[in-house]
Formats: C-alpha cells, structure tokens, sequence
C-alpha cells in the first residue's frame, strides 16, 4: 500500500525540452530529505521531439528496484496523455498541463486530475521562448514540491549550489520553483495519500549512475591508456573517466597528461589499441555495448591466444542487432563468454549497482594482468546510466595493482633463456616481458599456433598443450573472481539464481514470496568462470529459478554448459522487454512457473 | 627462402657499430618466403637500417597482420618483441603500443592486402592520428599467401598468372597518404637497396607517422610477362624523384648544395634528409604540387620513387594529445590513483 515514503510517480516529457535536470532535482531533493529513492531515466534513441519518461520510487525500506505502478503521473506530452494516464494505478492522481482543456476520452472515473496551467503560468512569467520552454518543468518541481512535501529549504540549497556561477539562471529556477509551489498550494488540494517525510537513510549514502562509478574505478585502477568507439550506453564511461582524468592525472608542473583517450574509428581499432597498449605494459580498457563486441570478436580471440590483458566494459543493452540502444537487457553473457572463433573462453564479472561497478572495474584490471587476459564487466544501460543511491565508495591506501608476473631486465638476465609460456605457475600463467626492457625477453606474440617456447608450431602435441593450459588458466580464475553472493531463508524449498542489476528487484520479490508462503534461497552469481559454490547452490535445491533479462536464458544456458547441474533443476525466469526488472515481474514469473509445473502434474496423475 | 642458415659468428671484416653490435645482430630468423623474394631485400635493407642507426634491438617493437609481408618481421630484428596481429589489425596494435611507451620505435610491416582492402581504414586512421612509426608496405599487387588473387594495388590492365585481366583502379597508398594528410611519404623498390636504406633510415627519424611503399615484387604469383608489379616491368618503368642522402645528427652535412636542385631538411632528432637532383617543378613540401606532380606522372605509367613528401611541422599522436614526456605504462602508482581523501571529497557532489 502506497502511503508517506512509500509511492512511486513517473513524469512524462519530451525530450530535449530539459526534463533531464528537472527529474534530477526532484530526485536529488529526495535524496536529501534521508529517504531511499531511485530514478528510472526511459528515454528515447533521439535527441530531440519524442516522448521520454522518468520514474521515481520512493521506499523508506531501501527497496529501489523499478516498479511499474505509479501512483502518480505527471504528464507533460499531450502526444502521449493516454497511455500515460492508463499506467495510474486506481485511486492515483494525474497532474497535466491544464493551459488547454483535457480531452474529455482521457478522463478516467477512478483516478484524480489536478490541472496546473504550465504553460501559461511560464508565457506570463518569463519573456524568452526557450526559457518559457525549460522553466515549464521547474514550474512543476515547484507543484511536486507543494503535493509530495518536499522540504522546499533543501530545494533551494540545491539551487544555490547547481547555479553557483550563474546568478540570473539561479533567479528564473527559483522564480519557477515558487510560481508552481504557490500555485498547488492556492488551487490545489495538497493533501495526498502518500507523501515524503524526512528520514535519516541516506547519509551514508551517494547518488551515483553506473557509468561514472566505473571510470572511478579505472581511474584508482591507475589506468593509463583507454580506447574507445562512442556507442550507447557506454560512452558516458569514457566521458567520465576523461572528466576525472583532466581533474585527477594532470602533472601539476607541467600540465600535461598522465593518460591516453584514444577514439578510435571503429570498435576493432578500440579493442586492437587495448590489446596493443596492454602488449607494451600499460593497463588499459575499453568501454563498449552488444554492437561493440560483436566487432571485438576478432581480436578477443587474439588476446585470449596471445594471452594479452584487456578490460572491456560492456555496458550492454537490448539486442539483437541495432536492438533498442536506450533500453537495458542481459543479453550479452553468451557473447561474451565465448566470444570469438575458435575454443575461447573469457572471464566475466557482474556488477549489480554502481558501487560493484567501481570495486570490480579495479579487481577487472588486477584479473586481466594477472591470468594475462581479456576479462569483461558486464553492466547494463540501467546500472550504467541511471542514479543509483549506494554506499559511499572506500578507497584503501594499502591497495597496490596486482601487474601479473611481469619480468624486470635483471630477472631476464638471470635467466638461461626466457620463453614466453613456460614454467607457468600455481595459475597456469607464465611471465611475461615488455618491449623495451631487455634483448633477453624478445618474442613473438602470434595468434597463430604455438608451442609453449612461443615458437610458431603446426604440431597437434604442441598446440594442444598450449590451449589446454589455456583452459586451466580458466577454470583457476574461479578462485580469484568475486565469489557469489548467498542468502539463506530457513525453510527454504527453492533456489533462485540471478545476476547484476536484478539484484535489488529479487531481493523485493524474496520478501513477497515469503509472504505467500513461497520461501526461497537466494544466490547471486558475480562471475564466471563459476565458483565452485554456484553448482553446490544449485545442487542443494530440486528447483531453482533462474532470473535474468534476456529472452533465451542465458545465465541458465551457462550455468548447465559450465557446471554439472542436471537440466531440470533449473527453471527459468525471463523478463526482456527494456525495462529495469521490477519485484512484480519476478513473483509473477515464479508463480506463473509454478502454477504451471502444478497444472502439469496434475494432468501427469490424471493421465496414471 | 631454401639457403643454408648463417654461422652464428659474426665475419671479422663486419665492423660494429657504436652499441658494439655487428650487422648479424639485427638479423632475425631463417626467411621462410620464396626464394628472390622482394620482401627479403626489404629485411636485408632493415637489418641495414637498424644496424647503421645504432638503435638498440630491445627498443624497436616490431608489428605487422597477416599475409607473406607481416611474416618478415621474424626475420630481421631477433632481439626485438614482435607482435604478429590480425589481418589488418597492425595500425591498432602499433597505436596502443606506441600510447603505451613512447620510448619504442615502432615498425609495421604490412602488405597491399593487409593495408589497402582489410586494414584500410585502419592504415587512414593511424595515419590521421600521426602515430610516431615507420609504417613499411611490402607492395606486390597480388595476394600471395591464397595463391594470386588481385589485390587493391593491383594496376587496371595489369594480368594474373592465370592471364585475367584487372579491371578495377588501385588503391595507391602515396596518394591516398597525400590526400589524408600524411606527414611522411616515400617510394621504393626492394631491388634499390642504397636508396630504400636512405629511406628507411629519414622514415625512422620523423617524428610522426612514416609511410614508405617498397614495390617488391611476387616471385610466384605476379612476376610474368603482364604484370605491372614484376621486377622487370618496375625496372623499366620507374623514375627517381629525388636522390634521398640521410645524415645523422652527429655528423655535418658537407657535400655542395647545388641551388634550386638540392634541398635539406632538418628532421626532429637532429638528423638531416638532404634531396638532390630535385625536378625544377617539385617541391617535396608542398602537398597539392606533389600530388598534381605524382598523378600526371604515373598517369604516363612512370613509377616514381624516392622521399615524396615531407611535413616535419605537425604534431605527432602524443603531441596531440598533451602526454607527460614518460612512458605511461610504467608511471608510478602514486602518480595515477588520487588516493582515499580525494574519493571522500569526490563524493560530496553525489550527496
């Protein structure tokens, strides 16, 4: 039940017209007052004209996932005014530009219209045609403000900040910001049946997207050379890591740069620059989407067989294809598992929030140097370019890069010769050398067949010895990924199993299941190769549902590929349609899953 | 190439250089091509190179793709890391490789296949962004690895072993380097060692991307009666633009200058190119002569060769982008990560 800090309202704009730092506000004003809230940014692959929406959810118990009721639509689109107004739940409210009259079609018996004039109150109050545009959705933050309680001395502190430097654009916000306030509270009736009160939940907290957090990460990591090709959702990764860099890695006598952004022209040069730059020592990543890695195959498979390190952030969204690039999915996993020609295998790691994002960026760069390969971090355009409130970022200054076995001039002089893939270690890894240290520790990289020496070879002993060390080297990198993540309920019948940003919604939909009676353990895969915990998980239940966000399963397919776990204890639960998942879609598919298998055995007994 | 592999003793008459190394250090393994080779007379001008350049083995990086021509960099250059990419892949490889540290000098040995149809983009893009290598294109107008298909080099007219006849227009990597801004540009022939050498040794001294076409030709696949890249029809038909003279920065540039026909120029480390016999209405610094020059030239079926074009004023991949004067990929930790008090004061705008 809705109620005080407890509610969910979606505004529906176009894009282009500033919603964007309007919805921030709001959410961020939220923020403050101490109370769990998320914001949900569904915005078109455009830039200018079409429809886009921002949902915010409150909830004083920390549950932040998507949901899809809104007790509150502000909308802003006529273009869009019914479907918007059919996704109110009943007994919600519906606030709309009344400057023009409601088509009276719209109007729905079970659900309440407060008309504030926005339009006309902004064409009255402020004389520029691009300043009416943008202040109409400050105007309404102001009304938000007046219906849900917002502290207005909050809102004003945030002004004060964002327009340090800009004094009269400070004035019109604050103008607008009081024309909608004031106009609620004289026409409007404020007292609704959900509201903010002021908690203390948040103090620990930041409000920060995915994207930022993980060029927060490269740069701790002590990245120094990035390549990249822009594509959405990721490029707000390069964006933030070079912001961070010009403010952070500029030598303080000279000024110049202690880092390299490279745009390529294509996601093969970004990957062939990573790999090249990771060749000659530097630690080095790219960021990319789905589209991206298809291109990257090539040479994945090159520095999976040359063993060359290389973090790639897949920031993924819906696929196939082109797909729908500005809505999230899960639907790289098989890709990037096995991505490129040829027996390769990669290691991944699944960030469920922004603050995963920043710790595995670095643990990304300590795996790739250390197993001398390519290793992915699969976030996804929810995780990475939506706030998320998380618990501030920690830093320990203890913390040294983890560079691999790399050997120094010395260490190769002492060598009778230096190969490049033996002796290899308890991690089935040999050192490597740098161009540029020593004569001693020249070879030949190649993706080309070869022996262990390095040398080039066309013998079948010789280069399965090398491929089947490259396997070992895999399944080793179980013991150093982050291990799952397990909730264990008393009781429990079932498993569920999921992955990065579906946390939060299971979780949510953990404490409903209980509340019919459904109880369940809950395990969270962080990487693959998998921990010898996930099959013993998986094993422990007769039923396990598996929930993701793609349309074939592919954690599910995963999981039976890489562990012995029998098909049938694995169910699946598949939401794949853009959108975040929401606590709603999990109970639904599980029950849905269930009263199915029910149905079945009963026709099964029926049939006996 | 079946010969007999060298004694590892150097000849007492080979005279070291002043890194103590003698010629046979720069060598590299036993040439796997076809014998007479144009890509083998390239190595020997490398080693050549290398040798009279005194540059220490362990600072070259050597990369390439794939096909006959980005095999040779296994055979010159053995103390030197070697990077064998990917079909085209090569000007990606060397640009992060060469972000990464600075201080390597970086050699792409590529092909006609390798740099004008499957890594053209790639070659115009490394060029654009001015990487500091020698970017050598072994050029032979036929791909020989799967057995003589035309390549984008190959003339309109010039025949296949088999007797077809190209139809399509090349792809010439000097003009295609002119027209996207190159600041090095050079011709050669492998069977002009003297002046690939000369070459080589200007290309490796520009600050910038370096791009030499050597013509060297396929002894198997495209040296016949038709062919436009064989030894025969390149002997015939080529012309020196300019007599390239490399001087390296210690020593003075003595010979005569001969007004309107020689012409010096002073490359980034010190080294001075110095053209001679330079035609009255050339100029190799000016981009729009050389090209209208080159194209009404080759248009006559000549095949100009020698230094073409030359732009030591614009600034290479790390100029560009305002990199500390270090290698990146060593810089100390200390240097790169802001620490734990600046990620608390960070954080304060996410509150």
């Amino acid at each position: 039940m809705s109620g005080i800090n407890n509610f969910a309202f979606k505004l529906a704009n176009v894009n282009g017209t500033g919603s964007a730092s309007a919805n921030g506000l709001l959410m961020q004003a939220i923020f403050r007052m101490g109370i769990p809230v998320s914001g949900k940014n569904l915005f078109p692959s455009n830039i200018q004209g079409l429809p886009t929406w921002y949902e915010v959810r409150v909830n004083g118990e920390g549950h932040t996932a998507r949901t899809p009721d809104f007790d509150l639509m502000v909308a802003m689109n006529a273009e869009t005014y019914g479907r918007d107004i059919a996704e109110v739940v009943p007994g919600g409210y519906v606030l709309y530009d009344s400057t023009w009259p409601l088509d009276a079609q719209l109007k729905r018996a079970d659900v309440t219209l407060l008309g504030v004039p926005f339009a006309r109150l902004c064409t009255e109050h402020f004389a520029e045609s691009r300043e009416r545009i943008l202040m109409k959705n400050i105007v309404y933050v102001g009304t938000l403000a007046a219906l849900l309680d917002i502290d207005m001395a909050t809102v004003h502190q945030m002004l004060e900040e964002k327009f340090e430097r800009k004094p009269r654009l400070k004035d019109s916000n604050r103008k607008a910001i009081e024309l909608g306030y004031r106009y609620a509270r004289e026409h409007l009736d404020c007292e609704l049946p959900f509201g903010l009160k002021a908690m203390d939940a948040t103090a620990d907290k930041i409000l920060i997207d995915g994207n930022t957090a993980t060029a927060l990460g490269c740069l701790y990591a002590g990245a120094t050379v990035a390549a990249w090709y822009p594509i959405t959702p990721a490029t707000s990764v390069m964006d933030a890591f070079k912001s961070l860099c010009q403010r952070f890695r500029r030598d303080p006598v000279t000024g110049k740069n202690r880092y390299a952004i490279l745009q390529a022209e294509d996601e093969l040069a970004a990957i062939g620059m990573v790999l090249g730059a990771a060749w000659a020592g530097a630690r080095t990543f790219t960021s990319t989407a789905g589209p991206g890695v298809s291109l990257m195959g090539e040479l994945l498979g090159l520095g999976y067989y040359a063993e060359v390190p290389a973090v790639v952030f897949d920031v993924q969204r819906t696929g196939p294809s082109t797909g729908m690039p500005t809505r999230t999915q899960q639907g790289d996993l098989l890709a990037c598992a096995y991505a490129s020609h040829g027996d390769t295998k990669h290691v991944l790691l699944f960030p469920c929030d922004p603050e995963e994002c920043f710790y595995f960026a670095v643990k990304a760069f300590d795996l790739a140097e250390r197993f001398q390969t390519p290793v992915f971090v699969l976030s996804d355009l929810d995780i990475g370019m939506n706030d998320w409130a998380v618990k501030r970022l920690k830093w320990d200054d203890s913390y040294q890069p983890d560079r691999g076995k790399v050997l120094s001039a010395a260490e190769l002089d002492a060598l009778k010769k230096y190969y490049r893939y033996w002796p290899e270690n308890e991690d089935a890894v040999a050192a490597r050398s740098l161009p540029g240290v020593s004569s001693k520790g020249a070879y030949f990289a190649r993706g080309s067949g070869h022996n262990k020496y390095g040398g080039y070879t066309e013998l079948p002993s010789e280069y399965q010895e090398v491929v089947d060390r490259l396997a070992r080297k895999h399944r080793r990198a179980a013991r150093a990924v982050p291990a799952p993540v397990i909730h264990r309920t008393p009781g429990a019948r079932f498993g569920i199993v999921s992955l990065g940003g579906c946390d939060g919604a299971v979780r949510e939909a953990l404490g409903l299941l209980k509340q019919r009676g459904f109880l369940a353990d809950y395990l969270r895969v962080r990487a693959f190769p998998f921990d010898e915990r996930v099959e013993g998980f998986l094993s422990s239940h007769d039923v396990n549902f598996v929930v993701e966000q793609n349309r074939d399963g592919q954690l599910r397919t995963l999981l039976l590929a890489e562990t012995s776990v029998e098909k049938r204890r694995l169910k699946s639960v598949r939401v794949y349609g853009g959108f975040p998942l929401s606590a709603r879609d999990v109970v639904e598919g599980i029950t849905a899953k269930l009263a199915a298998e029910r149905q079945a055995e009963r026709e099964a007994h029926q049939e006996e | 190439m079946p010969s007999i592999k060298k004694p590892p003793v150097a000849h007492p008459s080979l005279q070291p250089n002043t890194l103590g190394l003698s010629l046979r250090d720069y060598e590299g393994a036993m040439s796997t091509l076809c014998a007479g080779c144009g890509h083998d007379s390239v190595t020997a001008a490398l080693v050549r190179t290398f040798f009279e350049l005194n540059v220490a083995p362990h600072m070259v990086a050597k990369l390439s793709g794939i096909g006959c021509s980005s095999k040779t960099p296994t055979y010159f250059l053995t103390g030197a890391h070697g990077f064998n990419s990917a079909h085209g892949r090569m000007p990606a490889l060397a640009s992060g490789a060469a972000a990464a540290n600075r201080d390597l000098t970086i050699v792409g040995i590529s092909g006609d296949g390798d740099s004008l149809s499957i890594g053209l983009g790639q070659l115009c893009h490394a060029l654009r962004r001015n990487v500091r290598m020698l970017y050598l294109i072994e050029n032979n107008g036929v791909y020989g690895l799967t057995k003589g298909q035309f390549s984008a080099s190959s003339d309109v007219g010039s025949r296949s072993k088999k007797g077809e006849k190209n139809l399509q227009r090349p792809i010439d990597p000097v003009l295609l380097g002119l027209s996207l801004g190159a600041s090095f540009i050079a011709r050669g022939f492998s069977g002009d060692k003297q002046q690939l050498v000369a070459l080589l040794k200007a290309a490796l001294s520009h600050r910038g991307f370096a791009l030499v076409d050597v013509l060297s030709p396929c002894v198997t696949f495209n040296d016949h009666e038709g062919s436009t890249k064989s030894y025969k029809h390149t002997r015939a038909h080529r012309l020196t633009v300019v007599e390239t003279d490399f001087v390296p920065p210690a020593q003075e540039v003595t010979a005569q200058q001969e007004p309107g026909t020689t012409l010096s120029v002073t490359l980034h480390d010190g080294s001075t190119v110095r053209l001679s016999r330079v035609p009255e209405d050339y100029d190799p610094r000016d981009r729009s002569k050389v090209f209208s020059w080159l194209e009404a030239h080759q248009h006559r079926g000549e095949i100009p060769t020698g230094l073409l074009f030359l732009d030591e004023a614009h600034g290479d991949m790390h100029q560009m982008a305002s990199t500390v004067e270090r290698r990146l990929h060593d810089l100390p930790f200390e240097e790169l990560c802001p620490g734990s008090a600046a990620l608390e004061a960070f954080q304060k705008d996410y509150h």
